[in-house]
């Protein structure tokens, strides 16, 4: 059972469409893989396995009665916390929504089950997908599989687990200012954020609407294309998706590097990134000239105001997101004095974590009279100049690379009490989110901790709008020149056997 | 009550030497007519068992999302384009903040500072121009029911509804002004087919905003009263109010002065009634749905929507009196409804005859509808059609029927649409034209009326209906009522 563990999803596909009976045999070994590593790795907040067994059984039904499969046939798959999947729990990491269960199911998950994905659990993840580390939660905090002590990432550090962990071959994070990039960067995986509208939001709980984007995290570049095949494409039910059609995978290898241009901002190699997360960069870097790409000195004058700008963007979209959590038709509730409004207060001082509340004022004080147009005007006009960085960089260059995250992988607890150096893990990654770009981190090596531990090294790949075949084409030839990504941290190794 | 009472039509008021002048506008929210929701494919229909008609995204689901409906942007337009309003041909949706159970998101959205058309105005009877300040497409909110007890239930039927709210500037001065703009405005939406703007179905609300300052003087605080729900409140609440904050500005202690707040119509009692002060503006937090991207509103569909417009009910009044002769009152009774106005346009041109035509919708077919003959209680309803009409019409000119057979054949065509000549035949109720056979009858009615004979004879010619009555007797009421009058003025003519 245990060597399924080690395909990715596209093989593990390949391999389940032999028959229904290998179908069953693979998902039972995601679920054996949960049921063994899960109490440490702590990734999973709801365990479907029930439901998974049966979905199973159903579609190698259809795989024996002749169906042709669709391209996750067979494939377990990780949901995030925050992703509607009709009549399961999602809580988003929340206590005030515990019990919650949406009635309907995303547009994406629909897709991803549409095409014989089989979900096998939801993610914890912090609350609301507010945070770095996943452990701003009411739940479980997610663990590092690389080291159970260090943080996986956040917000999407139960997705990243999973996957990191071989529990499953794929998971769908949600990144907001770097949720999926900085957890596939701290856990030696691909993680993609596709451009802003190339993915519904449909049935992700949002935070900030204008910076959402639903994502894949994978440990190929094939899966992560074919998962971003599966969930792209337009939707009448999300006005801000492009009217496009899904995302073909590229066929045949991929091209050479010799006529790629890659702009290198010295903004992103400054002070404030570690030194082996730098020297690890800059080595893949040259890797890439010697594949034979150019590598160009971009300036992205305006990066040092994208963490304040996103800060005031998504903080002031969020207050007003959560509102509708006030006890009256979602999760938990608090009677408080007695009166609507007291009961409102009384949910929301009950069921919200601190950086939540933190978040939902800040957002309410920039959104308020008075001060709109001096926080979120300017941040809106910020976020014009940082867009436009990105256009100037991008006539001289076809992609932008620089480290995804300033760090490795910390450890739990370490930054807690600091929330604004916690927002500093964010600093490579939200210029990209701000600009609706897509951007993706792919594992590229691993540097010592003070402790001599080995933690992955995640570069990020940027290129610009809807150009996400760019950033696949050249991390596969990466890929496959490097081996990046291929190794598996030993917990996960030990289940291999 | 107060004493005060307003001095001639201006409604200008005297008080201790002082003329006070009241300064109304007005907002209304009106339901566009779609079959589906404002920003979901829900179907809407007021009366509904509650919390049936909504989905994932009109009950405010985490992680649903707006889907604007077309069709709403298009009434709003027409809409727009009736009142003479500048359609901009970009505008956004902002999210207005506050917390309450009716609003499942605890956002509403709406359009902030980029509403989708603005200017434009009605010009009222009395000739006063009330000038439109905006109009902006918003989703209505649920209901809250507080009255079950110790629980608030909530029904979100109505959540998500396309409004449009329309708000002047404070251009009227009278009761009298705002119930002639309500009722040309609610015209004017039903007209362009924007809106049923049925006030009991709650399709069209409105608010007034007043003010009173000494003639000549800045204008002072405003006051908005809510909970009109008929023109008639809407008159009464502002013949309460204006007097009301007249008599507290007259007060020497400044505590009694009026001040902003929003009060509540009191329709038992006839007044109005602190509902909440505003401690300055409410702040709602507004900022752009980052859910809906701007609507962009090209020329070319202006242009069209344009020239779909109907014909606007004062323009028809106007030329029903110049072009085709009715009264004002008949103009008036056939363009309150823009169906029956239009019934009236397609008979008169098939018939010739507009003022026939309009005799028989006011006087027959108006009526018809109001009672309980027939089951149509609207004139789409009906299954008589204006060639019908017309038909009946062609027939009582060539004289081949009379006008009592006339209203029976008419109430045979109402229940049972068949066709007037149709029925005419069936009955057997062909007037009766033949020479003979009337003077036949004629003779019959004069044997033994001979003193009536005289007195017609001697120069009485209203004498004659005593010889008319025996002979339309004796047709059945049937016979040519011209031709017999004829008949019988010739034998006793030539009886000499």
């Amino acid at each position: 059972m245990s060597d399924w563990l080690e395909l990715d999803a596209v093989a593990w596909r390949a391999r389940a469409t032999q028959g229904g009976a290998a179908l069953c045999a693979g998902v039972d070994a995601s679920l054996a893989a949960i049921a063994s590593l899960d109490g440490q790795v702590q990734a999973f907040a709801v365990n479907l396995a029930d439901s998974a067994r049966e979905r199973a059984r159903a579609l190698a039904q259809r795989l024996d009665a002749g169906e042709i499969p669709g391209p996750l046939f067979g494939v377990p798959i990780a949901l995030k916390a925050n992703m509607c999947l009709e009549g399961v729990e999602t809580h988003c990491g929340s206590k005030l929504l515990k019990g919650y269960a949406p009635p309907y199911s995303a547009t994406f998950v629909q897709r991803v089950i549409d095409a014989g994905a089989i979900p096998v659990g939801m993610t914890h993840m912090d609350e609301f997908a507010m945070g770095s580390s996943s452990e701003n939660s009411a739940y479980e905090t997610p663990r590092n599989p690389w080291d159970l002590s260090r943080t996986p990432g956040g917000s999407s550090g139960g997705s990243a687990a999973a996957v990191a962990s071989c529990m499953v071959p794929l998971a769908l994070g949600s990144d907001t200012g770097g949720s999926v990039r900085q957890p596939a960067s701290f856990c030696g995986l691909f993680g993609l954020k596709p451009s802003y509208g190339r993915v519904s939001r449909y049935g992700l709980v949002a935070f900030g609407s204008s910076l959402d984007a639903v994502s894949p995290l994978a440990r190929s570049v094939r899966d992560i294309e074919q998962l971003l095949f599966v969930i792209s494409g337009a939707d009448p039910r999300d006005a801000t998706c492009c009217d496009l059609p899904a995302l073909e995978p590229g066929s045949g290898d991929p091209p050479e590097a010799t006529s790629l241009r890659i702009g290198v901002p010295a903004e992103y190699f400054g002070a404030g990134i570690e030194q082996g997360v730098r020297e690890t960069a800059l080595a893949a870097l040259a890797e890439l000239k010697k594949l034979g790409a150019e590598l160009v000195p971009v300036d992205l004058p305006h990066t040092s105001y994208a963490i304040p700008t996103y800060y005031v963007v998504a903080t002031a979209e969020a207050s007003s997101n959560l509102a509708r959590f006030d006890g009256v038709a979602f999760g938990q509730r608090a009677s408080g004095d007695g009166s609507l409004q007291g009961m409102f207060a009384a949910t929301r001082e009950a069921g919200f974590g601190e950086e939540v509340k933190r978040r939902v004022l800040l957002g309410t004080y920039v959104l308020s009279a008075g001060y709109h147009d001096k926080w979120y005007g300017r941040a809106q006009r910020v976020r014009t100049l940082l867009r436009q960085d990105f256009e100037r960089a991008f006539e001289k260059v076809d992609l932008i690379a620089g480290p995804t995250s300033p760090t490795t992988a910390f450890r739990l607890g370490e930054r807690n009490s600091d929330p604004l150096a916690m927002y500093q893990a964010d600093a490579c990654t939200v210029p990209t989110s701000l600009a609706g770009l897509p951007a993706m981190s792919l594992p590229v090596g691993f540097t010592a901790a003070a402790d001599g531990t080995q933690l992955p090294v995640g570069l990020q790949l940027i290129a610009p709008a809807l150009e996400e075949a760019r950033i696949l084409r050249l991390a596969a030839l990466l890929e496959r020149a490097t081996g990046a990504g291929s190794q598996r941290p030993p917990l996960a190794a030990g289940e291999f056997s | 009550m107060s004493p005060l009472r307003p001095d001639g039509d201006d409604w200008i008021f005297e008080a201790s030497g002082t003329r006070w002048v009241p300064v109304i506008g007005l907002e209304v929210h009106a339901q566009l007519a779609t079959r589906t929701k404002f920003l979901c494919p829900c179907a809407y229909e007021a009366g509904a068992q509650p919390n049936t008609q909504v989905c994932p995204v009109c009950t405010g689901q985490p992680g649903a999302l707006p889907q604007l409906n077309a069709e709403a942007i298009k009434l709003a337009v027409r809409a727009a384009l009736a009142l003479g309003c500048d359609v901009a041909p970009r505008s956004k949706f902002d999210r207005k903040n506050y917390f309450y159970c009716d609003i499942p998101k605890n956002y509403q959205i709406t359009q902030y500072d980029q509403p989708y058309c603005t200017g434009g105005g009605i010009r009222l009877a009395s000739g006063r121009f009330v000038r439109l300040n905006r109009i902006h497409l918003e989703e209505d909110a649920g209901k809250a029911i507080h009255d079950r007890g110790d629980v608030t239930l909530v029904d979100l039927n109505r959540a998500g509804v396309p409004l449009i709210e329309s708000v002047t500037e404070a251009d009227l001065q009278t009761p009298e002004d705002a119930a002639a703009y309500l009722t040309a405005l609610r015209e004017i939406l039903i007209y362009t087919g924007a809106s049923s703007a049925d006030m009991e179905k709650g399709e069209f609300r409105c608010d007034v905003n007043i003010s009173v300052h000494p003639e000549g003087e800045e204008w002072r605080t405003k006051v908005e009263i809510k909970n009109l729900n008929s023109f008639s409140n809407v008159q009464a609440a502002i013949r309460y109010e204006v007097p009301r904050q007249i008599l507290a500005w007259e007060s020497p202690d400044p505590a009694d002065h009026p001040v902003q707040e929003t009060r509540l119509y009191d329709v038992a009692a006839g007044v109005t009634r602190s509902m909440r002060k505003k401690e300055g503006e409410a702040d709602y937090r507004y900022f752009p749905d980052p859910d809906l991207p701007p609507i962009l509103v090209p020329a070319a569909f202006i242009e069209r929507q344009r020239s779909l417009l109907p014909e606007l009910p004062a323009a028809r009044r106007e030329r029903y009196q110049r072009d085709l002769g009715l009264s004002e009152y008949d103009a008036g009774v056939l363009t309150l409804q823009r169906a029956v106005a239009d019934f009236f346009e397609a008979t008169a041109r098939l018939s010739g005859q507009p003022k026939e035509a309009c005799n028989w919708i006011t006087n027959e077919l108006l009526r018809a509808l109001s009672g309980d003959e027939i089951e149509a209680t609207c004139i789409d309803e009906l299954r008589l059609k204006p060639f019908d009409l017309s038909e009946l019409l062609g027939l009582l000119a060539a004289g081949k029927v009379g006008g009592g057979a006339a209203r029976q054949i008419f109430s045979l065509m109402l229940t049972s649409g068949r066709a007037a000549g149709e029925i005419l035949v069936d009955l057997g109720l062909e007037q009766i034209d033949d020479e003979e056979q009337l003077s036949e009858w004629c003779r019959e009615a004069l044997a033994g009326r001979a003193s009536v004979a005289a007195e017609v004879r001697a120069g009485n010619l209203k004498a004659i209906g005593a010889l008319m009555g025996p002979v339309m007797a004796a047709s059945g009421g049937k016979a040519n009522p011209t031709r017999v009058r004829e008949l019988l003025l010739r034998l006793i003519h030539d009886a000499d």
